[in-house]
């Protein structure tokens, strides 16, 4: 299996190194060609405007959203807001996952913060403990289509975490964290 | 809801989610706009850039809260701002107007002769710059989230960031041949706590992110600066004291992503104006260096 990681900015590294980890083969994607015989795509944390930017640039925006309709995409903090229909704000979203994002939800820096989520569809048997999830200056899923499953929520109810049959979305970062089960969970999709 | 702030690792993140972009210095809303609609991943709201503190001279202080609070409104990506190395209250300030991160910086005059921030202290992380590993490391014990090698800010000159960056990749070679046995001489000699000297072997880089700033000027200065293995780049006068900022701002960032890629980079160096007048660092008087600011 060989999952593409998009590298126009942010921490795609942090998500090269997890996959390289759990064995599967990862590429940097900053152009088109490096899309070719890719099973799947992860979009990773960043700054959602510069990662849009580059990307409409580059000419990746079709040639994603036309893999979305065939192979799994994830999309992280940043990712998340890249995958999203609307963001309230003007910048270059693919507008492929039927959910509605807000930026920066949560406030600035300083309102940034670490806790413990329950992720039902992403435990296994060997680690059935909640997933630690990091925040930083994170979006939240405001609302999501008819076909979208939510995954995961904060204690008050707001939205964290979705999928969409082969989309995925979460406002956290995995890659921080050192636990491999989202990533696991995203190769079985 | 059990929730921690504040933590080493929500700090060290909010670089990580940085990495391969620009973080452009800013004096105006307009010119965030500017860096935010190029693609810059950050700005640094200033109250004058680096080259105009030199032409000034004089005491180089935090800026007006009220630029910081204006650029804050302008843009959605983070705002940087800085304080005088040593000077908590600055720091102390930028943390309560809310800004995302501070840079701890030797372009300002320095308000402490012998001793930085204890960054530890504070929710907002901290940049700081380096001109070796020992310096780098001695600003992450003190808390700094980050890490810029310096160059000569202000010059449009790229010497001293390349000798800079240069310098610290090769302390990092050298400690990752070395025997674990010699770690500790190694930490005495540069003056690096010994723990995190330790760390950084063990991991092959430093514990945190490091960019790279200071005289950087054109695409070609960024790329080059990553393929000497930087996370990222810090353009100062670089942008704004040139003849198009929209067009070289926008090329720095494509230039910073594309690094490894020539024909990307020549493509986006294409009619961008007149670059910064530089000014050469060999041929300033010591007095004025900026980079030995730190200790």
């Amino acid at each position: 299996m060989k999952i593409g990681v998009l590298a126009l900015q942010g921490d795609f590294a942090e998500h090269i190194q997890i996959l390289e980890k759990i064995g599967v083969t990862a590429v940097e994607v900053r152009l088109p060609q490096d899309m070719a015989d890719i099973d799947g795509l992860i979009i990773p944390g960043g700054e959602s405007t510069t990662i849009g930017k580059l990307a409409v640039r580059f000419g990746l925006m079709e040639p994603i959203r036309q893999l979305a309709s065939t192979r799994p995409i994830w999309g992280t903090c940043a990712g998340a807001i890249f995958l999203a229909r609307d963001s309230r704000h003007s910048q270059p979203l693919l507008g492929v996952m039927d959910i509605s994002i807000r930026r920066n939800a949560f406030g600035r820096q300083a309102e940034s913060f670490e806790t413990d989520l329950d992720v039902p569809d992403v435990v296994t048997a060997e680690n059935s403990q909640k997933v630690h999830a990091v925040f930083i200056r994170a979006p939240l899923i405001e609302s999501v289509g008819t076909d979208v499953k939510v995954l995961a929520r904060l204690p008050d109810g707001r939205i964290v975490a979705a999928r969409q049959l082969n989309l995925l979305a979460t406002a956290f970062h995995p890659e921080l964290t050192g636990d491999d089960r989202f990533h696991r969970y995203f190769l079985s999709m | 809801m059990d929730q921690t702030v504040g933590t080493t690792g929500l700090k060290r993140g909010l670089a990580q989610m940085l990495k391969g972009g620009v973080i452009m210095d800013v004096v105006t809303s307009d010119q965030a706009k500017i860096a935010e609609q190029a693609g810059a991943c950050a700005v640094m709201a200033l109250e004058r850039v680096p080259a105009d503190i030199r032409v000034d001279g004089g005491v180089a202080r935090m800026s007006d809260p009220d630029i910081i609070y204006k650029i804050m409104d302008a843009v959605t990506i983070p705002v940087m701002a800085k304080c005088r190395i040593g000077h908590f209250v600055e720091a102390q300030i930028l943390e309560a107007i809310g800004v995302d991160y501070i840079d701890e910086s030797e372009v300002l005059t320095p308000a402490d002769q012998y001793h930085h921030v204890d960054k530890h202290a504070f929710k907002i992380p901290f940049v700081c710059g380096c001109r070796n590993l020992g310096e780098a490391l001695r600003r992450i014990g003190e808390g700094a989230a980050m890490i810029r090698t310096k160059g000569e800010a202000g010059t449009g000159d790229v010497v001293e960031a390349v000798f800079h960056a240069r310098t610290v990749f090769g302390e990092i070679r050298r400690l990752i041949a070395m025997g674990d046995e010699e770690v500790m001489a190694f930490a005495k000699e540069i003056g690096a706590p010994y723990e995190l000297l330790k760390e950084t072997k063990d991991k092959g880089h430093l514990p945190v992110v490091n960019f790279a700033a200071g005289g950087i000027a054109t695409p070609a200065d960024a790329a080059l600066m990553m393929q000497l293995g930087v996370d990222g780049v810090f353009v100062g006068s670089g942008i704004f004291k040139s003849g198009n900022p929209e067009r070289r701002a926008k090329a720095i960032v494509e230039a910073t992503t594309h690094f490894r890629d020539p024909q990307i980079i020549a493509e986006v160096s294409r009619n961008l104006g007149e670059p910064m007048v530089g000014r050469s660092v060999s041929s300033m008087p010591e007095s004025e260096h900026l980079a030995v600011r730190g200790w």
